[in-house]
């Protein structure tokens, strides 16, 4: 061993200092938010939600089954810890999705609601009508209204107007696991509100996610890639961690592509004779 | 009485006046977890002691599932 000299210390600070995720009067120490729905078990659930980093976790309203008893999904859900995202899932028109809101908000006490309002069961895309319709009604009604939408900018500025606190722009449809489809919307979409824009729908695996939050958006909203993985809980983790890299990766500030190579190691002084 | 809960006619063991946390109980469901709407009205949980069933009420009884 040749006698270098000792190492300067690092003096290095945590560089990875980020704000909390602010809907209306909520806020959010996690970007990701988890879904409930599909998932082998309820505990299986539970411990998804712990390893994903989450703190705001949605769940459905539905009639009760009078065959079932017992349990709730709320026993498993700590309200210490997770902020609960009532949804309006699966509701086609806006009268209904405003009574799920309503029942919603008095069995939690939250003014949390994911609006949702779809126009088929085949595509589960959102009625642009209903939803902004109901966003309104909703939003002055003293709701919190987290909107889900297509990835038109438009709409997503209509739906800000009409008093939506987050837009939660589809990256591809419900559950289909075809990621982002179209970056260049939800870009334009956070150019053009304000409030938080949130990735919603469609996210099939960790670089998803993390493309998404490289675009800059606010957070992710997902469910069936965690869920339905073959490992739930080991895809909790990735989620969590691809979410951290793609945060951490739009804070960085990316370097800009471009079309030729750029050498990392200096031309000067090179052994021979370069072409 | 009869009732028609969630879409389906059912019979109860209460007399008409009998209170929604009574209808709820004979359910066998726990309160803090359901919702309830009667005839398209939402009945908040702090009224569900004094809100009287009628015959033939229409009753919506949700609660929270998984979902995304």
């Amino acid at each position: 061993m040749n006698d270098l000299p000792e190492l300067p210390p690092s003096t290095a600070q945590n560089p990875c200092p980020d704000t909390p995720l602010v809907v209306g009067n909520h806020t959010f120490g996690s970007r990701l938010i988890l879904g409930t729905g599909k998932y082998a078990s309820f505990a299986q659930m539970r411990d998804a939600l712990a390893l994903s980093g989450t703190d705001c976790v949605t769940v459905a309203v539905r009639r009760v089954d009078m065959k079932e008893g017992g349990e709730s999904i709320l026993d498993y859900i700590d309200r210490d810890k997770y902020t609960i995202l009532p949804n309006t899932a699966f509701c086609f028109d806006a009268e209904t999705a405003l009574r799920t809101a309503r029942l919603a908000r008095e069995l939690l006490g939250t003014d949390l609601v994911k609006l949702e309002v779809l126009g088929d069961k085949l595509t589960l895309l959102p009625d642009p009508v209903d939803t902004l319709e109901s966003c309104e009604v909703l939003a002055n009604d003293g709701f919190t209204v987290m909107v889900y939408t297509s990835d038109d900018p438009r709409q997503a500025v209509r739906l800000e107007n009409a008093g939506a606190a987050a837009i939660m722009p589809a990256g591809s449809p419900i559950g289909s696991g075809q990621g982002v489809l179209n970056p260049n919307a939800i870009r334009i979409i956070q150019e053009l509100v304000s409030v938080p824009v949130i990735v919603d729908a469609g996210v099939g695996t960790a670089s998803d996610v993390t493309l998404a939050m490289e675009l800059g958006v606010d957070g992710v909203l997902l469910n069936s890639g965690v869920a339905l993985a073959s490992e739930p809980l080991r895809m909790a983790v990735a989620m969590r961690d691809a979410l951290t890299a793609g945060r951490n990766a739009y804070l960085a500030g990316r370097i800009p592509r471009k079309l030729y190579a750029n050498a990392s190691s200096p031309e000067a002084g090179v052994v021979g004779q370069a072409p | 009485m009869q009732l028609v809960i969630n879409g389906e006619a059912r019979g109860f063991e209460l007399e008409p006046g009998a209170s929604v946390a009574a209808l709820i109980a004979a359910m066998g469901l726990r309160p803090e977890v359901v919702a309830v709407e009667v005839n398209g009205t939402l009945v908040p949980r702090s009224t569900h002691d004094e809100h009287a069933l009628a015959e033939g009420d229409r009753v919506e009884c949700v609660t929270l599932v998984g979902g995304g």
